[in-house]
């Protein structure tokens, strides 16, 4: 499959507009003049940051859904046990300006009259342990999850239906002031991260960068993966799970390996989301949530990445807009779209424009478009 | 475990398969030498895809002995264990990736590392490419090397199935129904590349078409309902009444 | 005639009499009650309640509700209605009123107010009345009572109030310091003969005086009583756990019927169910406007619409989107989903997003005591119902012809669509049937739980749970499942909380598919694998 090759043009196309995105975004915040039409204000920057972020979820996803077939409807918990990870090591960075002024307890616990830190709250105020979590947490969490899951061959639906169950276990726990996490408010307040201070523009645009270097790597790391025989492996398991089997590939060491690895990206995108927002709770874990990014990457085209990564864009940028012009609306479209897309776009949009492309170049290149969608029948 | 209980390559005794008191297989026993051809007739629901999904571990039996080269226990082990013993299956319907070139198919099936890791970091070697190259001239599909598989004719599906076993370098050959759906010349070809496979390889067809049967001209094992009802040449199976009367009909 | 006049007479001299034999404390303890020092108003109430005089009542629940009035040396009453009683003589007020002020209670005059009130009404010719007080006089323990208890006691003809007067005179009696030992130990036997939670306080919590014969009979009986407690307790947990049970069973039917037969998860199942809940509510605000007289029915009227409602409403999704992607579970998924945002949403703008109320017909309401176990009407019937629903589905499946098609097309799609039977239509009336049993458990949730257009989704992921638990091979894989989940999971609930038992309950099922990927009841064979 030439089309998969490392380095081919959609991998330049994407990593040229991110490199973009990277430089005017600073450029024409910090740079242009407030007022001129070049000025991207203050409060557009912490949003596209977020946008950034969730297009790395949708990157995970496509990767396992696109990719595998495996449609988890729980990547979302990934994404918040990430946020939880770093929102953790900016409670701790916090120190006695809380509220309470407690050196070490961030205020939530003095307020439930706690005495000391909970055991696995230690460690949190070094970063680099924080930022390992970042990757441990989920990645263990999708290890024990995937490999109960997958040695049992639980797959389609069933597999959907338990990882929804387990990102609204999860919101159920992290609900609970005993889990030690802020409870229902969620961890926030957040001062500074490595020193400097989150609301800063400075800041912001630094973790704005930061969040289009990480989607750039994730992208090629996606990339890497799929273009190797593994990823081979991986569609073969899509499109037909038994007769790989019997050519001999453990299909469930497969999908335990592009489950956690996936599980991981979702957490780095939570990480980075948690000090632009300024705020992690437990709705992050709301089963509705994860089954919007599934939608973000059926926009944009499953099983091409760089769809995942438009259609996030596209979709939250749609949202922003919807929810403030025409709230009551947001959800009639919303749900519109998840039934348009399945039914006359199953491709997405990289995918159909894939496939004109195709058609219009025929006898020209052979077999250079994007991975179509197949549907891997249960 | 280390002295072999029987000289045959495949080694069945006594195997036992229920689904809710239905017996798909009662008590079938049957031997398969190294390098044998083996046809397997039989009506409908006779237990020849049971008796597959046994051997290459898709099902367990509910008792009774499956051994492969006399000393591995085919109970015991998953498919992905029994397809690195060297047991390769051809499906009913010609299963290959459709959305993988023909060079990839043969490429995922050829006999190498097939653990995650090792196929993270495979980047082709020329061997592979000249082991590919010769199995796309045996299934004749040189011509079709970049094609995607899904594109590929029912018959021309068949023969990549076939090559993609062959990748796999096993020692037994399951195949279900070859010469299904295929024009009398490829059926005819069908059977010579068999006949050519099992040289080197013992094979077990299952299959309906008895002209095709009578053109391997192989030993012949008729089931039904589960067990082994005759076995021998297929004049001799032919005549015997039973399978007259429970298969070929009069 | 004359007789029965001359009879009259005496009646009234008698009266006459008593009430001027016992005048005198009652004149007393009057001007008492405007005291400024609480002991004297909390010793005037006893005196006033035991004076039997008609007002003693009406002057009670005055100071209670703060309309007892005082003022040179006056007590007035003032009724409800604004009227002023002067309280010696019964007569009408005439004088200023502006002199008179509240007279003041604290919580210990609240105490003798109850104490007091208990007494008062323990003789009320009402029988609920009487209960009341018996049960106050209970709580109160009130030595003053006794005398009136007795009387009430002998004069009592309702077994359920005999015995509350009689656990409440046991319980003065118990707290009495002077008690003889014989009395105390009848007490006991009659405390732990009502067995409940308030007998086991006051047997726990005895004053240590107690001879060591009557402590060692209060422990024995306060043992009894948490034994008694704790097997009816269990019991109660179970009945929760059935009654969980069947509002999972209803939510869960209608979805095993379109999993089983179709593959398909449809993610608005839970909105069928809404869709249901606010049929009843439309069918009920009809009922309210159109015809009052209606509305003990106005379920029974909202159950065949909503079937219609939410079945329609199910054949047309079908119909539109469902049919298009058939072998492709997972788009359906993420499409179902879709039209269940759309549905919220939809019913949201027309509605509006706060609850609606929904009200429960008379014959629902109130609860029936078993021991100490209390179940309510409006459960009793959703258990019943469920049951009776699951009862009705496996007729229709196994002795109509619709069923023998779904049953046909559940086990071998292939071969039932080979054989003749149009599966196409199968699909679009089994999931008809599938979304207007959503609609009939919608009905029911309506009945205790509020309906709003998040209904839905409170139930969705329990009803695939049921469904993944059960298995999708025939019905009562889903009674099965739905009765375990429900009971495991009020069983655990006191051990565990609610949120935390649930979680338990959520990795146990993960767990259980470890063992058994397609659930409890499932199909085998051939025709599942293909």
């Amino acid at each position: 499959m030439k089309a998969q090759s490392l380095f081919d043009r959609q991998t330049f196309i994407v990593l040229s507009l991110l490199a973009a995105a990277a430089i005017l975004v600073p450029v024409m915040n910090g740079l242009a003049e407030p007022g001129s039409a070049l000025h991207l204000s203050d409060h557009l920057v912490p949003l596209l940051g977020k946008y950034v972020c969730f297009a790395l979820l949708a990157l995970s996803v496509d990767l396992i859904w696109g990719f595998c077939g495996i449609l988890s409807l729980g990547h979302g918990a990934f994404f918040a046990l990430g946020g939880y990870a770093i929102g953790m090591y900016l409670m701790r960075q916090i120190g006695p300006r809380g509220v309470y002024a407690d050196p070490i307890l961030p205020d939530f616990m003095v307020f439930l009259n706690w005495k000391e830190l909970p055991w696995f709250w230690h460690g949190f105020d070094w970063f680099p342990f924080a930022a390992a979590m970042v990757l441990l947490g989920p990645g263990c969490l999708a290890f024990v999850f995937g490999w109960f899951a997958f040695r049992s061959r639980v797959t389609g639906v069933y597999f959907s239906i338990i990882t929804q169950s387990m990102t609204f276990a999860l919101m159920l726990a992290f609900f609970r002031n005993d889990m030690g996490l802020g409870g229902n408010n969620g961890l926030t307040d957040f001062k500074e991260i490595l020193g400097f201070p989150v609301q800063a523009g400075s800041t912001r645009l630094a973790l704005f960068v930061f969040s289009v270097i990480a989607l750039a790597g994730g992208y090629l790391l996606c990339r890497w993966v799929v273009s190797s025989k593994f990823g081979k492996v991986l569609v073969a398991v899509r499109d037909a799970e038994s007769r790989t089997r019997f050519l001999g590939y453990r299909v469930e060491h497969y999908k335990l390996v592009v489950f956690t690895l996936s599980a991981m990206l979702a957490g780095v995108g939570g990480a980075l989301y948690v000090p632009q927002v300024g705020i992690i709770n437990p709705s992050e874990f709301a089963p509705a949530n994860s089954i919007e990014v599934v939608v973000w990457v059926a926009v944009g085209g499953r099983g091409t990445l760089a769809g995942a990564i438009l259609g996030a864009l596209l979709v939250n940028a749609g949202k922003t807009w919807f929810t403030a012009a025409l709230p009551e609306f947001w959800l009639f479209a919303l749900g519109g779209l998840f039934v348009f897309v399945t039914l006359f776009m199953p491709r997405g949009i990289l995918g159909a424009a894939g496939y004109l492309w195709e058609r219009f170049s025929h006898g020209l290149r052979a077999g250079r478009s994007p991975e179509p969608v197949t549907h891997a029948a249960e | 475990m280390n002295a072999p209980v029987t000289p045959a390559l495949l080694y069945l005794d006594n195997v036992t398969v229920s689904f809710d008191g239905f017996r798909a297989l009662n008590a079938l026993s049957l031997a398969v030498d190294h390098a044998e051809m083996r046809a397997i007739i039989g009506p409908n629901g006779a237990g020849k895809t049971t008796m597959m999904d046994v051997i290459t571990g898709k099902t367990r039996p509910n008792g009774g002995t499956a051994l492969f080269e006399g000393s591995h226990d085919l109970t015991a082990l998953d498919e992905a264990a029994i397809a690195e013993l060297g047991i390769g299956r051809k499906f009913q319907t010609p299963t290959v990736f459709d959305m993988h070139s023909v060079e990839d198919n043969l490429l995922l099936a050829l006999k190498n590392g097939r653990r995650p890791l090792a196929t993270l970091f495979s980047r082709g070697s020329a061997r592979e490419q000249e082991r590919i190259d010769a199995l796309l001239e045996r299934v004749r599909l040189a011509a079709h090397r970049y094609r995607k598989a899904g594109e590929l004719s029912h018959g021309q599906k068949q023969w990549l199935e076939i090559g993609m076993l062959l990748a796999q370098e096993p020692k037994l050959l399951l195949i279900d129904e070859p010469a299904a759906g295929m024009t009398d010349q490829e059926t005819a070809d069908t059977a010579d590349l068999l006949r050519d496979i099992a040289r080197t390889r013992a094979v077990i067809v299952v299959e309906h078409d008895m002209t095709f049967v009578r053109d391997l001209g192989v030993k012949v094992t008729c089931l039904h309902e589960g067990s082994v009802l005759a076995e021998g040449s297929l004049d001799a199976v032919s005549a015997n009444e039973r399978v007259v009367e429970v298969y070929l009909g009069r | 005639m004359f007789c029965l006049r001359n009879i009259l007479r005496a009646f009234v001299l008698l009266i006459g009499m008593t009430s001027a034999v016992l005048a005198e404390p009652y004149e007393e303890a009057l001007p008492k009650l405007a005291s400024d020092r609480y002991a004297d108003t909390d010793a005037a109430i006893g005196a006033i309640a035991r004076s039997g005089r008609p007002l003693a009542l009406g002057i009670v629940e005055a100071l209670r509700d703060g309309r007892l009035l005082s003022g040179e040396g006056q007590v007035i009453i003032r009724r409800p209605s604004g009227e002023l009683i002067d309280a010696a003589t019964g007569q009408a007020w005439t004088g200023s009123s502006g002199d008179l002020k509240p007279v003041r209670i604290n919580n210990r005059v609240r105490r003798a107010i109850e104490a007091a009130l208990g007494s008062l009404t323990l003789l009320s010719p009402d029988a609920r009345t009487r209960l009341q007080a018996a049960q106050a006089v209970f709580r109160s323990r009130d030595a003053a009572a006794l005398p009136t208890l007795d009387t009430a006691i002998a004069q009592e003809s309702d077994l359920h109030v005999r015995d509350a007067l009689e656990s409440a005179r046991a319980a003065i009696i118990l707290t009495m310091p002077d008690a003889l030992p014989d009395q105390s130990l009848a007490a006991i036997a009659t405390l732990h003969g009502r067995g409940d939670q308030e007998a086991l306080v006051l047997l726990s919590g005895l004053p240590s005086g107690m001879s060591s014969e009557v402590a060692a009979a209060a422990r024995k009986a306060a043992d009894g009583i948490r034994t008694r407690l704790a097997v009816f307790g269990a019991l109660q947990n179970v009945w929760y756990g059935i009654s969980l049970g069947s509002v999972l069973l209803l939510a869960a039917i209608g979805l095993a019927i379109t999993f089983g037969t179709m593959g398909v998860i449809n993610m608005a199942h839970g909105e069928m169910v809404m869709l249901g809940a606010y049929t009843t509510f439309v069918v009920q605000e009809l009922i309210r406007t159109h015809a009052p007289g209606l509305f003990g029915v106005s379920l029974l009227v909202a159950l065949p619409l909503a079937f219609v409602v939410a079945g329609a409403v199910g054949v047309l999704i079908e119909r539109t989107v469902i049919r298009f992607l058939y072998g492709r579970p997972l788009e359906t998924l993420l499409a179902t989903w879709g039209i269940s945002l759309i549905l919220q949403q939809g019913v949201r703008t027309i509605f509006g997003p706060t609850n609606r109320e929904v009200g429960t017909p008379a014959w629902m309401s109130g609860a029936l005591e078993i021991g100490a176990m209390s179940l309510t009407y409006n459960r009793i019937a959703i258990v019943v119902f469920a049951f009776s629903v699951f009862a009705t589905l496996l007729l229709v499946l196994r002795y109509t012809s619709l069923g023998l098609y779904v049953r046909a097309v559940t086990q071998n799609r292939r071969m039932a669509g080979s054989m003749g039977i149009r599966t196409s239509r199968i699909d679009a009336l089994a999931f008809g049937l599938g979304s207007g049993m959503a609609g009939i458990a919608g009905v029911a949730l309506s009945q205790i739980d509020n309906v709003s257009p998040n209904l839905g989704q409170s139930y969705i992921i329990d009803s695939f749970m049921v469904v993944v638990f059960g298995g999708v091979g025939n019905l009562w894989g889903t009674l099965v499942g739905a009765m375990t989940l429900g009971t495991a999971n009020k069983l655990l609930e006191p051990y565990a909380g609610a949120v935390l038992g649930k979680i338990i309950l959520l990795i146990a099922i993960i767990l259980f598919i470890q063992r058994r990927p397609r659930g409890l009841f499932a199909l085998r064979g051939r025709a599942v694998e293909a």
